[in-house]
């Protein structure tokens, strides 16, 4: 199949932000995840966990609350004391809204889906109704001493919960007055702690409440009574984070020591209809604070601030055992941060608030299979832009001939023009952006650097003519009549002619560049598209779907290929589909048309088209290399599939010329070093 | 969970138990003390604590003991009826009993009753009832008749019922019972017929009593051998006459029906009943204690002497007849699990095991997995069809049980492996049922022993403890140590006191003299000596090769060579794996002999050392102890033995070692938890070290 030297990279300093809240829709089968730098991803459960939109975050605003309302409206609040609402279409804010209370703590959405409460830094707790366009103030409810952490609404809509420091209160919420409280018992093993911080509360239908506090306590109440019901010691430190299941059978509760604990509704014996909450099973898949949990009908989802996005399916809930019903870690975007320019070879990252372009070393050794190189030159760290504004970055791209950058937050596009004069490099602001250019989405420059495409928020790709120093606009391809979907995945042919764009649920579109019109549109698909590509010279175009299907589509005959259809006919490997990171990236070898390179966050893979496909009984992974074994045994195990997984997590990996790769590595040790430490537990000794 | 402590007689040189027994066994004043009156002229006052009589009293030579001696709780004076009529009251000083104050009383007495706190009562046989003091003002007073001239009190009970006392008795007319409960205060009398259903009316039923709220709870051992339970109410409604009482099924055939008599019973509390009686026509009398809530049998001890059909109880304390002795078995009831409360099954339907299995079997019975199951059930179900059409000849579980119960040991063995060769859908209970019928057998009959066919039947894996609960017993009884280990290792759910017993077993000298005859015997290891076994013992030889570097190693410990043969360590590790829980094993670990002790403990100490010895903390072998095994182990039995353990020289040596060491490796920890973050520096370096750093270039070529 071919030698490469590959250019191993490691230096990509990337630390996702730690999970704050996620807040499962039912009506979707979306998950809404925000992180602490205020980033809001939704992920789409029935298309295999991907993350399909994403909102970038702002220095000013930590989400604290996220919930879905009125169906699939998606609200946040934070501790700038504002709320939001986010427009799932344009892939922007929609408004954002004070409510005058200081710092927001929590946030509900009742049964209904009609109303929002907020509670405050102030101790208030205050009621806003949610209006078609918008969400308008209603009433404050009784205000508290100290700030309302959280807050739950009994399934009938009639009677709030509230947590709040040392304290839970149950409002009427006709009356808006405090009915009960509650006060907790801030003892934890004989030791009085300060104060008692109840991080969650869940009202059930029957009036229980569930508690969480800081003591290390998941405790029920009567909220008839006031009084506490049963007390569940579970941990030494903070119970961050509780939710309930709708059919109310189970609940989920994440601790600071990074445990999760399921808790069913389970039958005393037998027989009797008579039935308890019984702490079933314990977790462990987080190393730090568990900030928030959720629970789908199948699934207990958690987060917290060691990033990762965990979700663990109920065995007894899970109808087909099938590779759904396995752990699913998510730890990076699903989107690319790195971009490089192969003429130069420069790679250049997207961190939240600044950009780092580097040089790739170079070597003049060669060696076999599995040899590290002696470097002649080290990769050099050529530039650090920071952002101007709170806003976080949220696409990025450097020319293939490396003189131009440009990347975009939520309100404004930056174009810079590099020169390099020879070790020095000079950067050059392009000014005088036009009005129309003020959010992309992705931006994506052509092969021979003389054309910008930036997909804007609203549904239109703007093209730009290049010219020394300044640009031009050439034209805009408006989005399909009605429509205001934001287009996610751009992709250009090597020789021009053609941009395909994909929005998040209708198909690819094709426009013809030479004609400034739309060539064709890929037929749709169940499945969002995670990567696209044109080939040279075949002007085929590669898609990879989220559900690891790849199609290859002829744009100059405006059908699948041949070979696309026999993968169809025959069927991807079984091991190909259970793979559970999408492809986040494809490319072409410039020589052999017959190859497609394509990388997920596990393994990367070059299939050779020219090979038979593999069926479910030969070894897709075939890592160990041949010795001393006949001709006859590799060509019958030779199959298209070539795959490597030396390479992991791989965030980012492309052909820079005929046989050189380049491999962003980013290890989760180095994640985790910069973790703040965890809880510390003991390790020997009692 | 109840039991019976070892029993022990009391010598009775002076009574003279007649061919009706005793006629009573009464409390005294004094806790620990007891009357007994024989059935001819002497009354006794024994100290049971001591097994030795206080004092003794007889009447004149003409004159006969007709009723029992009581205590009068109120002045500790003893009261006894002699030749129906006349009345001795006398006290601990007195000697001879014709010099006692004497009262002659103008009807026949059945019986004085004496209860704490209260003032004896005195039930004549027509029924009338007295108080002591009123009586004695004017002993020759007219008593009244009660009951009818053909009744005859049969027995009688006095309860306190809130400070009330109340005579309940029952009297006997044409096989018609009747049942009188008497409000001494309010000098009421209520009148009952006792509904006994159909049965023999030649013998006589057993009573006993118990208060229950506001109802007397009778209960009758009948001829047919179960236990009813009568509920009379105390205070009664109406005092509309002959009411009729019905009894329900409380226990089914705890005695033979058979039995004519010999049999008796008595409330020990509210959830406990004592049945004295063959349990099967065959067999011997048996004292049982019966858990009346969960219907199980919770001990049992064999009479082999014969009873006199008596069982008192007072304090605790069982009283019976035991052949020519009187026996006393002290009785505790304890806190009880459910799994110990279920733990011994009933062997009293064995001689129609046709009409239903025994055992259930919970796969087919919690509706589990429904569709495969069917599937699966139609799977063998088809297997079996063809099976049957193959060996026409193999045996069902009802033809083997019948040849289990008659023929040779040979032929059973034969049968069974051709019932094992094929597995049907409710194995276990068949399982369950074949190897009661082998243990029915080997009770029956002493010499009949089917080691192989226990054996076979132990690893199909599907027996557990309680499945055959007599199984283990019999295997120590004849000290089958291959067998215990197996099953040691193949049952989940083996009672602490038997895993006890099996350790003593172990430890003692008897296995050693065995085993060595065996090795001189043959070399090749019995089938019961499973692989795992030999590999233990060359496990042992192996550690026992090197004592030398060892010693070395820690030289501050003199290390031993393994104290016990490679055979032993094996049996005593299939002990170390058992399940046990502490409470339930300390009180047996106490029971075992201080040299026994020693040795167990050198035997852990050795283990222990081994287990420190090396890094991973494990021992070789197949399945060896684990270390938290060994120090459960040594904890539990420096817990139950450390008084002992003080007192043996060599002993305390040991545990001065064994002092030094655990002393040593606590402060090893504690220096590894202070080093701990050295450690994890240490890791990352080496973390980074393979990390081959920041960025590389490498050559990969794909195939």
């Amino acid at each position: 199949m071919g030698e490469f030297k590959v250019h191993r990279v490691r230096f990509f300093n990337y630390v996702p932000s730690g999970i704050r809240c996620v807040a499962y829709n039912n009506q979707s089968n979306r998950l809404a995840v925000s992180r602490t730098d205020g980033t809001v991803e939704i992920y789409n459960l029935s298309a295999n966990y991907f993350q399909e939109k994403f909102f970038p975050g702002h220095e000013s605003r930590a989400t604290e609350a996220l919930c879905w309302a009125e169906g699939q409206r998606l609200f946040s609040a934070g501790l700038n004391g504002e709320i939001l609402e986010y427009d799932l279409q344009a892939l922007n804010i929609k408004y954002a809204l004070d409510a005058f209370g200081g710092p927001i703590w929590s946030m509900a959405a009742s049964p209904s889906g009609s109303q929002l409460v907020v509670g405050c830094e102030d101790g208030s707790v205050k009621l806003f109704e949610v209006t078609p366009e918008k969400i308008q103030f209603a009433r404050n409810f009784d205000r508290q001493k100290s700030r309302i952490l959280s807050l739950s609404w009994h399934p009938a809509g009639t009677h709030i919960a509230a947590g709040s420091i040392d304290y839970i209160s149950v409002f009427d919420v006709k009356s808006g007055s405090i009915i009960r409280k509650m006060v907790l018992d801030r003892q934890h093993l004989g030791v009085t702690k300060s104060r008692c911080i109840v991080w969650g509360v869940a009202f059930l239908s029957d009036g229980t409440v569930i508690s969480v506090d800081s003591v290390g306590k998941v405790q029920l109440w009567d909220s008839a009574t006031g009084t506490l019901v049963k007390s569940h010691l579970i941990a030494n430190a903070d119970v961050q984070s509780i939710a309930v299941a709708d059919q109310e059978d189970s609940f989920v509760v994440g601790t600071a020591e990074g445990t999760v604990f399921h808790f069913q509704l389970v039958s005393v014996t037998s027989s009797s209809s008579e039935k308890q909450w019984v702490r079933t099973k314990p977790f462990q898949h987080h190393t730090h604070d568990v900030r928030t949990v959720a629970h789908s009908p199948t699934a207990l989802i958690s987060g917290g601030t060691d990033t990762h996005l965990v979700i663990r399916p109920l065995m007894e809930k899970v109808e087909v055992k099938n590779y759904d019903a396995a752990l699913r870690k998510i730890t990076f975007p699903h989107r690319r941060l790195i971009s490089c320019s192969k003429r130069r070879q420069l790679l250049l990252f997207q961190f939240a608030h600044h950009l780092e372009l580097w040089r790739l070393g170079s070597t003049l050794a060669t060696g076999k299979n599995g040899d590290t190189l002696p470097l002649s030159k080290n990769a050099d760290h050529l530039l650090h832009l920071k952002t101007k504004g709170p806003e976080n970055i949220i696409c990025s791209c450097v020319s293939q001939c490396g003189s131009w950058i440009a990347y975009s937050t939520a309100s404004r596009f930056f174009l810079y023009r590099l020169k390099y004069e020879h070790d020095n490099i000079s950067l050059q602001r392009v000014s005088k952006m036009p009005a129309f250019l003020q959010s992309a989405v992705h931006i994506l420059f052509s092969e021979d650097s003389r054309k910008l495409f930036v997909a804007s928020n609203q549904g239109s790709l703007h093209i730009l003519h290049l010219l020394e120093g300044s640009f031009k606009h050439l034209h805009t391809f408006q989005p399909q009549s009605g429509t205001v979907e934001a287009m996610c995945l751009l992709a250009v042919s090597p020789d021009g002619n053609w941009l395909a764009a994909s929005g998040t649920s209708a198909g690819v579109h094709v426009y013809d560049l030479n004609h400034l019109k739309l060539h064709c549109t890929v037929p749709a698909y169940n499945f969002p598209v995670t990567a696209l590509a044109i080939a040279p010279n075949t002007n085929n175009l590669v898609i990879a779907h989220s559900d690891q299907q790849v199609f290859e589509f002829s744009i100059p005959d405006k059908q699948y290929t041949d070979w696309s259809r026999a993968v169809q006919k025959q069927g991807f490997h079984q091991l190909w589909l259970q793979r559970d990171t999408p492809i986040t990236h494809i490319s072409f070898h410039p020589k052999r048309p017959m190859h497609i390179l394509l990388h997920d966050a596990y393994m990367f893979c070059i299939i050779d088209k020219a090979l038979p496909l593999p069926n479910d009984k030969t070894v897709l992974y075939n890592p160990l290399p041949p010795k001393n074994e006949s001709d006859v045994f590799l060509r019958r195990t030779a199959h298209a599939f070539k795959i490597s997984k030396i390479y992991k997590p791989l965030l980012f990996m492309d052909l820079l010329d005929e046989r050189t790769l380049v491999a962003v590595e980013r290890p989760l040790d180095d994640i985790i070093a910069q973790l703040p430490p965890p809880i510390k537990k003991k390790k020997f000794g009692t | 969970m109840a039991a019976l402590e070892e029993e022990f007689t009391l010598s009775t040189g002076v009574l003279s138990a007649g061919p009706e027994g005793f006629l009573g066994v009464e409390q005294s004043d004094k806790a620990d003390q007891f009357l007994v009156t024989d059935s001819g002229r002497t009354v006794v006052l024994y100290k049971v604590s001591d097994q030795k009589p206080l004092g003794s009293w007889s009447v004149k030579q003409g004159q006969t003991i007709t009723c029992p001696a009581v205590c009068n709780f109120q002045t500790g004076e003893y009261i006894v009826v002699h030749d129906q009529k006349v009345l001795r009251i006398w006290n601990n000083e007195d000697v001879n009993l014709d010099k006692v104050f004497k009262a002659t009383l103008s009807a026949e007495v059945h019986r004085i009753h004496s209860v704490q706190k209260t003032e004896p009562l005195v039930l004549f046989q027509r029924g009338a009832v007295r108080g002591l003091e009123a009586l004695l003002a004017e002993p020759q007073q007219n008593i009244e008749a009660v009951i009818p001239d053909e009744e005859v009190i049969k027995w009688s009970e006095f309860f306190m019922v809130f400070k009330q006392p109340v005579l309940i008795f029952i009297t006997e007319k044409h096989g018609n019972y009747f049942a009188y409960v008497q409000l001494c205060k309010s000098h009421s009398l209520s009148k009952y017929t006792l509904l006994l259903g159909k049965e023999e009316k030649s013998v006589k039923p057993n009573f006993t009593a118990r208060v229950d709220g506001k109802f007397i709870s009778l209960v009758s051992l009948s001829s047919d051998g179960c236990i009813y339970e009568t509920l009379i109410p105390i205070y009664s409604s109406d005092t509309e006459k002959n009411h009729r009482l019905i009894r329900a099924l409380m226990l089914k055939a705890v005695v033979s029906g058979a039995a004519r008599n010999g049999t008796a019973l008595t409330i020990l509390d509210q959830d406990h009943v004592a049945v004295l009686g063959p349990p099967l026509p065959a067999s011997k009398e048996c004292l049982s204690i019966w858990n009346v809530k969960f219907q199980t049998l919770q001990t049992s001890k064999e009479l082999p002497q014969g009873t006199s059909g008596q069982l008192w109880y007072h304090g605790e304390i069982l009283f019976m007849l035991h052949g020519k002795c009187l026996t006393v078995i002290p009785y505790k009831c304890e806190v009880s699990s459910l799994a110990g409360a279920l733990g011994k099954l009933k062997h009293t339907q064995e001689s129609d095991p046709h009409s239903m299995p025994h055992f259930v079997d919970w796969e087919t019975c919690s509706g589990y997995d429904l569709g495969s199951y069917s599937a699966d059930q139609s799977r063998t179900l088809r297997r079996k069809k063809i099976e049957t059409n193959l060996q026409p000849e193999v045996p069902g579980s009802k033809q083997l049980l019948s040849i289990i119960k008659n023929d040779s040991e040979k032929h059973i063995e034969v049968e069974l492996r051709k019932f094992l060769a094929k597995s049907t859908p409710d194995f276990h209970t068949k399982i369950g049922d074949v190897v009661a019928g082998l243990l029915g057998r080997c009770k029956a009959e002493p010499s009949f022993y089917p080691r192989n066919c226990l054996m076979q039947l132990i690893q199909t894996r599907v027996l557990s403890y309680s499945l055959c609960p007599g199984l283990m017993e019999i295997a120590l009884e004849h000290t089958d140590v291959q067998m215990l280990q197996l099953c040691l290792q193949q049952f989940p759910d083996i009672p602490e006191s038997t895993t006890c017993a099996c350790l003593k077993l172990f430890l003692s000298d008897t296995i050693q003299d065995e085993k060595k005859e065996m090795k001189e015997q043959t070399e090749i290891v019995q089938n019961g000596f499973s692989p795992e076994d030999n590999s233990c013992s060359k496990d042992d030889q192996q550690l026992n090769k090197k004592p030398g570097d060892a010693a070395k190693e820690t030289t501050s410990f003199p290390v031993t060579s393994c104290p016990v043969t490679p055979k032993r360590a094996a049996l005593i590790n299939a002990v170390l794996h058992s399940a046990y829980s502490e409470a339930f094993l300390l009180p047996h670990l106490k029971d075992i002999p201080a040299k026994h002790i020693t040795l167990f403990l050198q035997y852990l100490y050795f283990l222990y050392l081994k287990c420190s010895g090396n890094a991973t903390m494990t021992l070789p072998g197949i399945s060896p102890p684990t270390l938290s095994q060994i120090m459960d182990w040594i904890c539990l039995l420096l817990d139950a033995n450390f008084t002992v353990v003080l007192m043996i020289p060599d002993a305390k040596r040991l545990l001065l070692n064994l002092y030094k060491f655990v002393k040593s490796q606590i402060s090893v920890y504690s220096e590894l938890n202070k080093i701990e973050v050295s450690f994890r520096e240490l890791q990352k370096l080496n973390q980074d070290k393979s990390n081959r750093g920041l960025y590389s270039i490498e050559v990969l070529e794909l195939f």
